[in-house]
């Protein structure tokens, strides 16, 4: 057996760590945007490692102005268009505090639809200021037997200077396994953002 | 340099690992444990190291009847003022089954204020095992381009005597960094509660 050494303060070579836990919210991709792209997508690494797939939008910013921000899943070919039921609702207040509302929203759910999953009510501005930033969580994609349960919150910048908390959840009624997820705004370019996508580790 | 060799099964002093290995994504960075605190603030920590932080509250109990709120920081904690405008919807529910509803809350948002923003329904502090916990979001507080978005969900034993689930969604309205959260209730103490801050990788 070869000597192991430590150097100083900090173990060299060492790749794995066998029993020591080592947290359990595993960063898998960054998806950087910089400049315009008509969609970030996730295509590789959905799979059956993980039960809970977190994905983290931050600042994403539209090149249009009043856009709303979508998701949308792949069931095994390669478009994104897995059918899905969901529910949608939202709360919001205008920053002059005229104006507040809370209710659900038929116009932004699905029935057995397969477009893309509106995730906010009413447009995102594109303001140099004004973005979304939000969570949406992917439940069991690998599973060849249930539908594929996600839920999201997020809050924006609406276009007419609103924050505008919305949440949304459904199924993809599909029992392929997902293995893709795309966000993209209804119209026009997603300017720039973050997006990442984490796995929740099983055990 | 003195060689240093494993310690049976434990190594010591050891302040940093190899990129290789991953160490998770959601890391602690502080807590903070109230004690008749008047308020729990975090003036370190927050910076662009991380596009999101998390903070968890732990059974929040007041001093006397009171409600827990949140603030924000441009100047590292000197002034919680930060421009806020926010949402407000709770869902509540009696022990006793009198009374169950959701709405939309009023009183609990803000329109380009600059106070605190409550976060959780009103606590009783006569019975010891009422309190609220709960968490907040905010998102890339370091962004100098964009408003600070934050979201917060906190559930409390209401001093009606029902679960109280209160949801805030809003932006600091400042294209300035944010650098500091303060908690605070919005009369006496915090008796006791765990407050941590966690960074997202």
């Amino acid at each position: 057996m070869a000597l192991v050494k430590y150097n100083n303060r900090s173990i060299l070579n060492v790749t794995a760590l066998d029993s020591i836990a080592s947290g359990s919210l595993n960063l898998i991709t960054t998806n950087t945007i910089s400049s315009g792209v008509s969609s970030s997508s996730f295509t590789s690494s959905i799979d059956s490692t993980y039960d809970t797939y977190i994905f983290k939008y931050i600042n994403c910013h539209p090149a249009s102005d009043g856009v709303r921000f979508q998701v949308n899943f792949r069931d095994g070919s390669t478009a994104f268009d897995a059918t899905k039921t969901s529910t949608h609702f939202y709360a919001f207040q205008d920053e002059g505090g005229s104006t507040t509302n809370f209710r659900y929203d038929t116009s932004h759910d699905l029935a057995q639809g397969t477009g893309y999953q509106d995730l906010n009510t009413s447009g995102v501005g594109n303001g140099n200021d004004e973005s979304i930033s939000g969570t949406l969580y992917l439940f069991s994609p690998s599973s060849t037997t249930f539908v594929k349960h996600f839920m999201d919150t997020n809050n924006m910048y609406f276009s007419d200077n609103y924050t505008i908390n919305s949440r949304t959840a459904g199924y993809c009624n599909v029992t392929a396994a997902i293995d893709g997820v795309d966000f993209k705004f209804n119209s026009g370019n997603i300017d720039s953002g973050v997006i990442k996508m984490y796995g929740l580790s099983k055990s | 340099m003195a060689l240093n060799f494993c310690n049976n099964n434990s190594l010591s002093a050891i302040t940093s690992i190899p990129a290789a290995i991953s160490g998770g994504a959601l890391n602690l960075i502080s807590t903070q444990t109230a004690s008749s605190s008047s308020t729990i603030s975090f003036t370190s920590g927050i910076d662009s190291t991380y596009k999101e932080y998390i903070f968890k509250y732990y059974n929040v109990h007041p001093s006397t009847g009171a409600s827990l709120y949140m603030n924000l920081s441009a100047d590292g904690g000197s002034n919680y003022n930060v421009t806020k405008t926010s949402s407000a919807f709770r869902a509540f529910h009696q022990e006793d089954d009198g009374g169950a509803s959701i709405t939309y809350l009023t009183g609990y948002d803000l329109a380009q204020g600059t106070g605190s923003q409550r976060i959780s329904g009103a606590i009783n502090a006569s019975n010891a095992d009422e309190s609220c916990s709960g968490t907040l979001h905010l998102f890339d507080p370091s962004n100098t381009t964009f408003v600070k978005h934050f979201i917060a969900e906190t559930n409390a034993y209401g001093e009606s005597v029902y679960s109280h689930q209160l949801f805030i969604g809003g932006y600091g309205n400042t294209t300035s960094a944010i650098n500091a959260v303060q908690f605070s209730l919005n009369t006496g103490n915090i008796d006791s509660g765990t407050f941590k801050l966690y960074g997202v990788s």
